[in-house]
């Protein structure tokens, strides 16, 4: 680009005038350490676009909210051919605690916080948290259960309404 | 590369209008880049405003939300009150740096 002082007005535009009302629904379905992240990421990038963001925590996601677990999810190599390990390796004891171990300081080493923290920044943000109403039956567990700032235990379809004209991503 | 004029200062800037030259910014021109974006800076908006500018020589790049909450001890809630709708890139401009590429 040349020089030129012919753009005075030069501002860039954050959206401000014209709102979008954009929102966006995360699904998070996976109690896997490496699939938890996806859903994180997204979310905290959304909010801090000023986007409305709702995640739905259900199946195994519910691991991500349930307090006595999600200080402790885990990244297995198995059946995972993204490693370019050979897949019996995965197999053998202690591969999946020294897996997990590893990824664990290679998120931290790239100034990304631990499971719980992060779902704390993404309430700070403005995000909203959602527990499933069928997993929280299926496993016997209640409010007391979760991470205190999910907002409630709801159904499919509740969801489904709060979310109403939003993306949607599964995960 | 567009040239702007931000009161009686004359400043490089990106296609988007975040300036590019580290060393065209100073306060007086941060209130006036502020003021263009709806903001009036009061001391913790500077707070947060300092921090970037520190931040970003010895860091090599933009602070994003997290770090500013982190290492500047503002609570991110309270960015998005300092800073509505898009705190990390609104930061960014009125410290006069690019916008934050980090994810987190």
């Amino acid at each position: 680009m040349t020089t030129t002082d012919a753009a005075p007005d030069l501002v860039p535009d954050f959206g401000d005038d014209t709102p979008t009302g954009r929102k966006l629904a995360i699904i998070c379905s996976k109690g896997n350490l490496d699939m938890a992240y996806p859903g994180l990421i997204l979310a905290n990038a959304a909010l801090g676009e000023g986007v409305e963001t709702h995640l739905f925590f259900t199946f195994w996601g519910f691991d991500m909210i349930t307090k006595s677990r999600m200080h402790d999810l885990k990244f297995t190599m198995l059946g995972n051919t993204a490693t370019h390990l050979p897949q019996g390796l995965g197999g053998l004891p202690g591969m999946t605690a020294m897996a997990t171990h590893q990824m664990k300081k290679q998120i931290q080493e790239v100034g990304v916080p631990g499971v719980p923290e992060f779902l704390e920044q993404i309430v700070a943000s403005g995000g909203h948290l959602w527990a499933c109403r069928m997993s929280a039956d299926m496993m016997q567990l209640d409010k007391s259960d979760l991470y205190d700032d999910v907002e409630a235990i709801i159904s499919a379809a509740d969801f489904i309404e709060k979310t109403d004209g939003a993306q949607l991503l599964f995960i | 590369m567009p040239v702007v004029t931000v009161g009686p200062a004359t400043v490089h800037v990106d296609a988007e209008g975040f300036l590019t030259q580290y060393d065209e910014w100073n306060e007086p021109l941060a209130r006036q880049l502020a003021a263009r974006i709806g903001i009036e800076l009061t001391d913790e908006h500077w707070k947060a405003i300092s921090f970037l500018r520190a931040d970003y020589p010895a860091h090599g790049e933009t602070a994003t939300l997290r770090r500013v909450s982190t290492l500047a001890g503002i609570p991110i809630k309270q960015l998005f009150v300092l800073f509505p709708g898009k705190p990390a890139k609104k930061m960014a401009y009125i410290a006069g740096l690019p916008k934050p590429r980090g994810c987190v």
